[in-house]
């Protein structure tokens, strides 16, 4: 039988295989970020530990940092404490850091392949869920807890045990309209926010393979939203042509070489994955989340569902919860949800890509008067290549708040959040309560429709949206 | 690490599904640089009103349960955030052992990493430990992990299973990066012939 992506990974990372014990795996790539990772320096010093290959890891800050005014000292001492912390950490360390002053700052999802650091075939982990995002390049990436990046500084390696496999097949054309991120909201919507537990997901098929480099990180970001341990697609000719010429991949005939070894990285067409999901991409439509969690989804043309309808009586009651929580009722259009806030960023959505589709839509219009909106690009590279297109102008003039780049309002470290009972279309990950903010209200959309529900005021099918 | 071998306790039954460590932990409590002192905040918004006083309706504002060191609850708990904070804060509360019809696997892992031990059981088993325990806020469990039995002072005596290696480092205390630095002739021969571009 042949092997997965996957496999051929796994496999050729495993330092020690002992019957007794989970796999030793050896990892090429180490991401850290201030919010995760000063305890475990702490632990390497109470113990005497070095870090052992510092040249493989890399660190930034994102979570906490502000999004305007960064020439002024943070306001929030505790979040000041933790970056510097970390600007400590790297220093003592020896670690390659791009702090928040520096050029290359950003949301770690975003600079790893922006730098060039994620590559096909590494194994990558870091100290966050949403490290899955760097699977898009046909890495084995995923996210640890502290003790675990700990584990990594000290041995660069980590026990895990093996996961199972699950291929995710989109087929067809994706509709007009229909973006990736409304392929992982329909995936989650379809399988449920533990539909992948134990499982590494595989994307494949006809609509993934003609995604962007950008479109395939947002799918692979939110597999986590599906309880996937990580997600990946094979690399193929738009892995390389994104990944010639960044800074840390290799160059010239290096390049070429990596190109042939990197080919390998695919799953055999014997292969075989433990579950197999297939959607057909003509069945998806926009998706808008409603509820506190991103497996409660609706499509941009049905009404708020009534829980009554659901199957099992714990989804039921989940769904009344969420509702009461949401402040919703059922069978209210999604069309008609009214609207305060709209934020575009995050590591799902805020490269130059989303940033570029969004400005498309709002191009010429206004930010509805009952609407306050920003975009938070996810890294300085992004910022300056999308001021040099001139798509801040086009977001300032329609009146969005265009701030520097960081995690900001996806979850709220920072000084961007929703105040109680605010609502908030984002093109964020996340719709648990209180995630934008203590009591904040959050709907989960594809970067084009948070953009045309700033214009309008509620939510707008993009299909119908007057710039087509 | 503290050991874990036997444990006797008062059992708290938090009947919810995909409970998230957002709300586990919010992220606005995530700033400290300590492993300690999360406690405090655990399930904050679920513990306090908007003005900020006490939810009377949340199960841990319920005197009557105060001392419970077994968590109970339902499935794909831990979900989202792989932030550590959320197993330090439930440790921190006394709650060193949870028991749920399934785990988050990053939420998982994070267990085991501080000595807490993350117990799967069938939903079926699990509807009944939380309804003797809503009927009866001093229901506790015995979980015997050396043996893999759970047992009530009742009928209840169930099986569960927990992976070897962890069981073992949890029975012994052991330090997971101790161990693995007593294989770096391994590590150096992998490293020797793997080459990272
Ligand atoms: S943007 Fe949001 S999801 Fe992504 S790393 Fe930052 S906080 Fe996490």
């Amino acid at each position: 039988m042949g092997k997965t992506l996957f496999d051929k990974i796994w496999d050729e990372h495993v330092v020690v295989q002992d019957i007794d014990k989970p796999s030793l795996l050896y990892i090429d790539l180490h991401l850290i970020h201030e919010v995760t990772s000063p305890q475990a320096f702490d632990g390497l010093r109470d113990t005497n530990r070095k870090v052992r290959r510092p040249e493989l890891t890399i660190a930034t800050v994102d979570h906490n940092v502000p999004t305007k005014d960064r020439h002024l000292p943070i306001a929030d001492q505790i979040s000041r404490t933790q970056i510097e912390y970390l600007d400590r950490n790297v220093k003592e360390f020896g670690i390659t850091y791009y702090g928040m002053n520096s050029a290359g700052q950003g949301i770690v999802h975003v600079i790893g392949p922006e730098q060039g650091y994620t590559q096909p075939g590494k194994t990558i982990v870091c100290g966050d869920s949403h490290t899955s995002t760097h699977g898009a390049f046909g890495a084995l990436a995923f996210g640890i807890g502290t003790s675990e990046v700990e584990h990594v500084l000290a041995t660069q390696c980590l026990r895990q045990s093996k996961p199972k496999t699950m291929e995710v097949r989109v087929d067809g054309t994706l509709p007009f309209g229909v973006t990736a991120k409304d392929i992982i909201l329909g995936v989650i919507g379809q399988i449920g926010v533990d539909g992948a537990v134990g499982h590494v997901i595989e994307y494949t098929g006809e609509a993934i393979r003609s995604l962007s480099m950008e479109g395939r990180m947002t799918v692979c970001n939110m597999s986590i939203e599906a309880g996937g341990r990580a997600g990946m697609i094979a690399p193929d000719e738009t892995t390389y042509e994104y990944l010639k010429g960044r800074p840390h991949c290799p160059k010239g005939r290096n390049f070429d070489k990596a190109i042939e070894k990197w080919d390998q990285y695919k799953s055999d067409p014997d292969a075989e994955y433990d579950k197999v999901v297939i959607i057909n991409a003509e069945d998806l439509a926009p998706f808008v989340t409603w509820g506190t969690n991103p497996g409660m989804v609706a499509k941009i043309t049905d009404s708020v569902p009534n829980p009554d309808s659901f199957e099992l009586e714990s989804q039921q009651l989940a769904g009344q919860k969420a509702l009461e929580y949401m402040q919703l009722n059922a069978g209210t259009p999604i069309t008609d949800i009214p609207l305060d806030r709209v934020f575009i960023g995050s590591c799902t959505n805020s490269r130059i890509e989303d940033l570029r589709a969004a400005a498309e839509v709002v191009k010429g219009y206004k930010v509805s008067e009952t609407v306050n909106a920003m975009v938070v690009p996810g890294s300085f590279k992004v910022k300056e290549k999308a001021e040099k297109e001139g798509l801040d102008r086009i977001f300032k003039e329609s009146g969005f708040e265009w701030r520097d780049a960081g995690c900001s309002m996806c979850l709220g470290m920072n000084p961007d959040i929703l105040s109680p009972g605010e609502r908030c279309a984002s093109t964020s990950n996340r719709n648990f309560e209180g995630r934008q903010g203590p009591g904040g209200l959050t709907h989960l959309v594809s970067p084009q429709m948070a953009a045309a529900a700033a214009i309008q005021g509620t939510f707008v099918d993009i299909r119908d949206w007057s710039f087509r | 690490m503290e050991k874990y071998n036997k444990t006797n306790g008062k059992v708290l039954p938090l009947d919810r599904a995909n409970v998230d460590t957002d709300q586990i932990i919010p992220a606005k409590y995530l700033k400290r640089v300590e492993r300690t002192g999360f406690g405090q905040y655990l399930f904050d918004a679920w513990r306090k009103l908007p003005d900020g006083t006490p939810n009377p309706e949340f199960i841990l504002n319920d005197d009557r349960y105060n001392g419970a060191t077994i968590l109970v609850a339902g499935p794909n708990f831990g979900s989202g955030s792989s932030r550590e904070h959320a197993p330090w804060a439930l440790n921190d509360y006394g709650f060193r052992t949870i028991i749920a019809p399934s785990f988050a696997d990053i939420f998982r892992n994070n267990c085991f990493q501080n000595g807490m031990l993350p117990i799967v059981l069938d939903q079926a088993i699990i509807d009944k430990i939380i309804e003797k325990s809503s009927k009866n806020p001093d229901y506790s469990l015995t979980v015997d992990l050396e043996s893999g039995v759970i047992s009530d002072s009742e009928e209840l005596t169930i099986e569960f299973t927990i992976d070897s290696f962890k069981k073992h480092c949890l029975l012994e205390g052991l330090d997971d990066i101790g161990l693995t630095l007593s294989e770096e002739s391994m590590i150096k021969n992998f490293e020797s012939r793997h080459v990272i571009s």
